[in-house]
């Protein structure tokens, strides 16, 4: 199938900085690319681009069919932008924000009017279609921003960091919205820091540091690449460790490892949640007491270390020059998230 | 939150407009955005207001008595019937605090990204905003006309003429919008935009026919008050309301001040509108 985003050594420098040093990469219709990358990797610099914000000093951009640089008017009338920061106005209501956007899309008053009505009742905000965005929380201001994007059923879509700074619920909530589009041919670019994210919603993976695509492929062919995920017990008793390492065995996918100091066993494991909620049951049979438990997925520090050798903690210049005041809440830590992995869920 | 299913790819294709249609479409879709905005923040148009009418009462109450004007007595009352039209045109020219301020908030929001993404008119942020804020002037003129009506001020040359002295004034107003629309793209933060708008405004209103007779002004200070786009829009609403107070004086600028008001004012908008736009699209970067 054509690609339906389509970009060619995009180089674009600010002053010393290459923000982008040859970024190429192609989005086959209908499919869902995530653009996995740190602060400053030139995630935002990439969907300026394409979304004709910003003109690359070199390279080539083509969207939907239409090529960026030359028609950059027309590309404009085939996609949606959500960014970092909800772009809507605050003193405007939610249905005033929409109307506005659809109107700016050429649409009737009438036809810009039925069509904000229908979004606001999608994403949930009928109830709070009159009042001012001002007075919405972050989640409501991140959904009128992705329904605003939505306004004329856009064929290619860019969503810049949909989620970061929201809480586990709303981003959920964002992630279902951004399945059914998906669900329903929408081609789709997404930035995110979250391998957890990618990991759900894109078909593929590529992995942005420096102004480069470092590396690319699904999931599961990058996970396979940087070790899978682990379950981390911390036993009570030292003499229990060995039977908790009997315990564990039938779900290791590798080999343990035991501190035996801090009573602590790793083992890779496959399948997630329900291998921890296993883990768990198998313990209490034994009557193991276990001071902690959790499940260690691979995350985006640990992308970064064994593609590139260096952590997460780069630079932050892509954020610092433009619009002001980007979220940078919750990169997911190292360690355990996933003792509450049934918090998220 | 519900899925619908319905809301497939492909639906209706938006009607394309294309040149001037489109830009007064789109900066009619801006221009009511931002006037949506003034009725949620009235503050800004309440303190838009306080501002003239303070410098009305101070002026015609406190330095009236003190102030000679050529051909008349020193008086409070001649004296308000020379300031109005100089308090007008001060009035129409801080207009620009408004659209530098209103700009460079635009711009530090990711709302001006949004705007871009849109297959809109580029000129259409700006033009929206001046539109709006000639509307907020209108409005500004209107209260304070009735605030002067108050303090003993009238017009003595009839409706139309008066009308005629308005239209000059929301002209030279919206012309000044349009160096504090370049303003507000040039500064990118609204507090500094504030500053920015106003900082040059005291001497240009100032070094003028507006508060004091030119001719009081030391003699190399008086060519530059005389073609000061700002005098002529002054002496043009003198002679319109009639509030001319003994002779006009007798150089080029004032003796012709309507037609050099309107040259002036078509200047400035052409010069600084083009200017605008340029940077305006180069600006985002």
């Amino acid at each position: 199938m054509a690609p339906a985003i389509q970009a060619e050594n995009l180089v674009k420098t600010f002053g010393d900085v290459r923000a982008l040093d040859g970024v190429s990469l192609d989005v086959p219709e209908g499919t869902v690319l995530g653009l996995l990358g740190p602060n400053g990797a030139g995630k935002t610099t990439t969907v300026r681009v394409l979304t004709t914000l910003l003109r690359p000093d070199s390279g080539s951009a083509v969207v939907a069919g239409v090529d960026v640089l030359k028609h950059p008017n027309k590309v404009r009338s085939l996609i949606g932008l959500s960014g970092q920061y909800a772009a809507v106005d605050e003193y405007l209501t939610g249905r005033e924000n929409l109307q506005m956007v659809g109107e700016l899309y050429q649409m009737s008053v009438r036809d810009a009017k039925a069509r904000a009505l229908e979004l606001l009742e999608w994403f949930n905000l009928t109830e709070a279609a009159d009042r001012t965005a001002k007075t919405y929380s972050g989640g409501m201001r991140r959904r009128l921003d992705l329904a605003a994007a939505l306004v004329v059923r856009p064929p290619v879509m860019f969503l810049d960091e949909p989620t970061t700074g929201l809480d586990p619920r709303n981003r959920l909530a964002l992630w279902e919205v951004i399945e059914t589009l998906v669900e329903q041919g929408t081609t789709l670019l997404l930035t995110t820091q979250y391998l957890e994210e990618a990991d759900r919603l894109a078909h593929d993976i590529a992995v942005v540091d420096h102004g480069k695509v470092i590396a690319r492929g699904t999931a599961d062919q990058l996970k396979a690449q940087i070790g899978g995920e682990r379950v981390e017990v911390v036993v009570h008793r030292r003499d229990q460790v060995s039977e908790a390492l009997a315990a564990l065995a039938p779900y290791a996918k590798g080999d343990p490892a035991v501190e035996k100091n801090t009573r602590r066993i790793t083992v890779p494991v496959s399948g997630g949640a329900k291998v921890l909620a296993d883990v768990i049951r198998e313990l209490d049979t034994r009557s193991i007491e276990i001071d902690d438990i959790g499940l260690r997925r691979p995350t985006l520090d640990d992308v970064f270390l064994s593609l590139t050798g260096h952590a997460t903690t780069a630079e932050d210049a892509e954020n610092g020059g433009g619009a002001g005041g980007g979220t940078d809440a919750g990169r997911p830590g190292r360690d355990k998230q996933a003792v509450a992995a049934g918090k998220d869920a | 939150m519900t899925t619908v299913t319905e809301h497939a790819i492909g639906g209706a294709v938006p009607k394309q407009r294309h040149g001037v249609a489109a830009t007064m479409h789109d900066s009619w879709v801006v221009a009511k955005r931002n006037l949506r905005r003034m009725t949620r923040i009235p503050e800004i148009v309440v303190f838009g207001l306080m501002q003239p009418v303070m410098f009305v009462l101070l002026f015609s109450f406190v330095m009236g008595g003190a102030i000679q004007i050529p051909g008349a007595e020193a008086s409070s009352d001649t004296y308000t019937q020379f300031l109005m039209a100089g308090i007008f045109a001060q009035t129409v020219t801080f207009a620009v605090a408004g659209a530098s301020a209103g700009i460079a908030e635009d711009m530090t929001k990711g709302l001006v990204d949004r705007f871009r993404s849109l297959p809109m008119a580029r000129s259409a942020v700006l033009v929206g905003r001046t539109l709006a804020d000639l509307v907020q002037t209108a409005f500004t003129l209107l209260v304070l006309a009735l605030v002067a009506f108050g303090v003993g001020w009238r017009i003595h040359e009839g409706f139309l003429k008066a009308l005629g002295a308005f239209g000059l004034l929301l002209l030279l107003g919206y012309a000044f919008s349009w160096i504090g629309a370049l303003i507000g793209l040039s500064v990118r933060s609204p507090e500094a935009a504030t500053s920015a708008g106003l900082i040059w405004l005291f001497p240009l209103t100032f070094i003028s026919n507006a508060f004091v007779p030119i001719s009081s002004m030391p003699g190399w200070l008086q060519p530059i008050a005389y073609w000061n786009p700002f005098s002529a829009t002054v002496q043009a609403c003198r002679d319109l309301f009639g509030n001319q107070v003994g002779p006009v004086d007798d150089v080029w600028p004032m003796q012709h001040a309507t037609l050099v008001s309107v040259v002036w004012s078509l200047i400035i908008m052409a010069v600084f509108s083009w200017l605008s736009v340029r940077k305006y699209r180069s600006a985002v970067g």
